[in-house]
């Protein structure tokens, strides 16, 4: 079953993946923190509307906050309590936002309440709906509405549904230990998204450095099932979806375009996993598997750990050493440095790095670039982020966007990680297509 | 023989060329009003936008056209509006001077960091890192866009990292408006002297723990002028359309967040308000 192919994208990077410390360790429950932060933008959409009100208890697995249309995703309570307060939230975008503060009651067996079961034999429309009342997010780190994902559009078929376990970003374990310890609940996914989807054969794509969560897996396919397990090589940014298309279909998503251009669809191992573990129930997300590690903290590990629990918590529960210089939310290729311990644990929060003052290289000066062209050799889409770079600084975005193809950037850091002038190339790039964005919008309005 | 064929040839082509030229230029001739140009000239060739048009030739034809009056044009001195409408035989009309109004007086000095940013030096790019390094969600980042993006030299950052505004000098184009990531400019008439100079949507000591100067929304400058000044979202909003020529509501103010701008004194604050006297930099968990 097993098919080690030599395919794969042109060009990336290959970081140190420091996966050694966590992939061994198995996924342990994370107690409950004394109070719980639960901002309702935690996912690309529109906030979740609050319908629960001051000082009512609520169940674990009740509804927090139901969807606010389609591109949205409902909030279930992650634990047994009380609505202390609802106000606004620190959020790692560094703005606040609207958010519940809930009270665990302290002695409560917190068993999740059960909703309406969706079962297999539900049509495809039903168990749409049933994904988007799950709460479910790309659990990947882009918490993307995993309903809207699925959506085919008309016209279109899926041929290929492609379940993503490559977890490219280095430190990270979360998906390695989920293909690991929950295949059952993996299968049970793909069986609803075969069903949504309509596709005709599964392709399980995980990186040869998870070679035991690739036999695991193979060794279990249920008979009636059309999966395959194909292994990749190592390689930064094999996670994102484009380039895991290209590597395991060879085929090329046109720029702008999503993977269904290409009759595929891909879903994150860890969302295909909690697709097949809440909807037989009819239950919504209440926690997700987190790695913590980095040098910075004594008990690394994967947690399962409740949404809305804060990071300040966390750190203090793992052991987290005194002289922390950066947190990272994510890996620490793609992730967010957090500014503000307050913050908590949301959905699309997969990993949490942490490094102390002496671990971590301090920003050096920023050198001109001297068009070496280790950037051009980087970009998995071919772009050529040393051209750009220059035209960020002196502000040509329209020529930017028109000429060179900023758009189709997504922000996947190779080109800042090669960069022997330690030109924040990524950020630049961020902060462009977020001005041609805004330009845009203004000229419709 | 071989030079006259060549001039001949070429003196034909030229005057058949010319011919059609002189064709074209007949028959594809648009009017323009002769004026415009004299107007344009007359504009401060700032291309800032203040009027509403896109450059200073736009304005100059909505001028001609009598769709605009000279005194839209805030940048022009007084003479220079004057000559334009003696020009164009119009009233020169009155527009209000506008400025550009900051909504944050979170300066180093009060207001802590909870982070320590590298990266670009640009406040576009510090909000990008998780909002940037302030301990106040709202507040300046002081890296100075608005600074560098301000065309006519209005805009410097003072010793704690905070935009001060040369009312002289603003012309109220909105580019400060536009490249700040946190929102903080407005762009506001200068009799507008009554100031909310804070942005937080927090409420009690919580946003004093970040800033000394924010608005803690105690909600006593809508409790001394109530027809003037709401609360909305935890932030006084006074009601421009009202009298707001009086300094009532900032006497009882106990941080300093709502301030009188005063034409010749600067920012002046209520008699209540705290005094801050640290020169240097407000370092976490200083009190």
């Amino acid at each position: 079953m097993l098919n080690l192919t030599a395919n794969t994208f042109k060009h990336g990077v290959h970081p140190p993946e420091n996966k050694e410390e966590t992939n061994g360790l198995p996924i342990r429950q994370f107690p409950f923190a004394p109070l719980i932060i639960l901002p309702m933008q935690q996912h690309i959409g529109a906030p979740s509307q609050i319908i629960v009100r001051e000082g009512q208890e609520v169940a674990r697995g009740q509804l927090l906050a139901k969807a606010n249309g389609y591109m949205s995703v409902p909030m279930h309570s992650p634990v047994s309590g009380k609505v202390r307060k609802i106000a606004n939230v620190p959020v790692i975008s560094g703005q606040m936002a609207q958010g519940i503060y809930l009270e665990p009651f302290p002695f409560s067996s917190q068993e999740v309440i059960e909703g309406n079961p969706i079962p297999l034999s539900a049509s495809p429309e039903e168990i749409l709906q049933g994904i988007q009342d799950a709460g479910i997010v790309g659990l990947g780190g882009a918490a993307f509405p995993t309903h809207v994902k699925l959506k085919i559009p008309e016209g279109k078929t899926c041929e290929h549904l492609i379940i993503n376990g490559i977890e490219c970003e280095p430190y990270l374990t979360t998906d390695h230990r989920v293909m690991l310890e929950q295949a059952d609940d993996i299968f049970m996914g793909i069986r609803y998204l075969l069903k949504v989807t309509g596709a005709k054969g599964v392709i399980i794509g995980i990186e040869a450095n998870k070679q035991d969560a690739a036999d695991h897996l193979s060794g279990r396919i249920p008979k009636d099932l059309p999966v395959k397990v194909q292994v990749v090589p190592v390689k930064y940014p094999q996670g994102a979806e484009k380039m895991l298309i290209t590597s395991l279909l060879g085929k090329e998503v046109p720029s702008g375009g999503l993977p269904i251009e290409v009759n595929a669809v891909v879903v994150n191992v860890a969302t295909t996993a909690e697709i097949g573990r809440l909807l037989p129930h009819g239950q919504g997300i209440q926690e997700r598997v987190v790695t913590i590690t980095g040098p910075a903290i004594r008990k690394k590990g994967n947690y399962l750990i409740p949404i809305g629990t804060p990071l300040r918590y966390v750190l203090e529960q793992v052991g987290a050493s005194e002289n922390i210089s950066e947190v990272y939310m994510g890996g620490p290729m793609m992730g967010v440095s957090a500014s503000n311990l307050d913050i908590s644990i949301v959905k699309g929060t997969s990993g949490i790095v942490v490094f102390g003052d002496n671990d971590i290289k301090k920003t050096e000066k920023i050198y001109p670039c001297i068009k070496c062209g280790a950037c051009v050799d980087a970009c998995p889409i071919f772009l050529n982020p040393s051209k750009l770079g220059i035209l960020a600084k002196f502000e040509a975005y329209e020529t930017m966007a028109e000429d060179f193809n900023l758009m189709d950037c997504f922000e996947c850091g190779s080109c800042s990680f090669v960069c022997p002038s330690n030109i924040p190339l990524v950020q630049y790039f961020r902060l462009s297509k977020g001005i041609v964005r805004k330009r845009k919008a203004a000229l419709q309005t | 023989m071989t030079i006259l064929i060549a001039l001949l040839t070429l003196g034909g082509l030229t005057l058949l060329l010319a011919l059609m030229l002189t064709i074209a230029n007949k028959k594809l001739y648009v009017y323009e009003d002769p004026r415009i140009d004299v107007v344009e000239g007359m504009l401060p060739h700032a291309n800032c936008g203040a009027c509403g048009y896109p450059g200073c030739r736009p304005f100059a034809e909505a001028l001609v056209n009598g769709e605009m009056l000279p005194g839209k044009c805030t940048v022009s001195s007084e003479d220079g509006r004057k000559a334009i409408a003696e020009f164009l035989g119009v009233d020169a009309g009155s527009e209000e001077k506008r400025v550009a109004r900051l909504a944050c007086a979170g300066g180093l000095n009060v207001a802590i960091n909870r982070a320590k940013y590298e990266g670009l030096t640009t406040c576009r790019g510090e909000a990008l890192i998780s909002g940037g390094s302030k301990g106040c969600s709202w507040g300046c980042l002081g890296h100075g866009d608005c600074e560098t993006v301000c065309d006519f030299d209005a805009i410097s950052m003072n010793e704690f990292g905070l935009p001060v505004v040369d009312e002289a000098k603003c012309t109220a184009c909105g580019d400060c408006v536009e490249v700040c990531p946190k929102d903080l400019f407005s762009i506001h008439p200068v009799s507008h002297r009554l100031w909310v100079a804070c942005k937080s949507l927090e409420a009690g000591d919580g946003v004093l723990e970040d800033c000394e100067v924010g608005c803690t929304a105690c909600g006593k400058c809508a409790m001394d002028a109530p027809n003037l000044i709401s609360m909305v979202h935890n932030l006084p909003v006074i009601d421009y359309s009202k009298n707001h020529q009086i300094q009532v509501p900032i006497q009882r103010c106990p941080t300093g967040a709502i301030v009188w701008i005063d034409e010749k004194k600067g920012i002046i604050k209520g008699a209540e308000a705290k005094k801050i006297i640290r020169k240097g930099k407000k370092m976490l968990g200083e009190s």
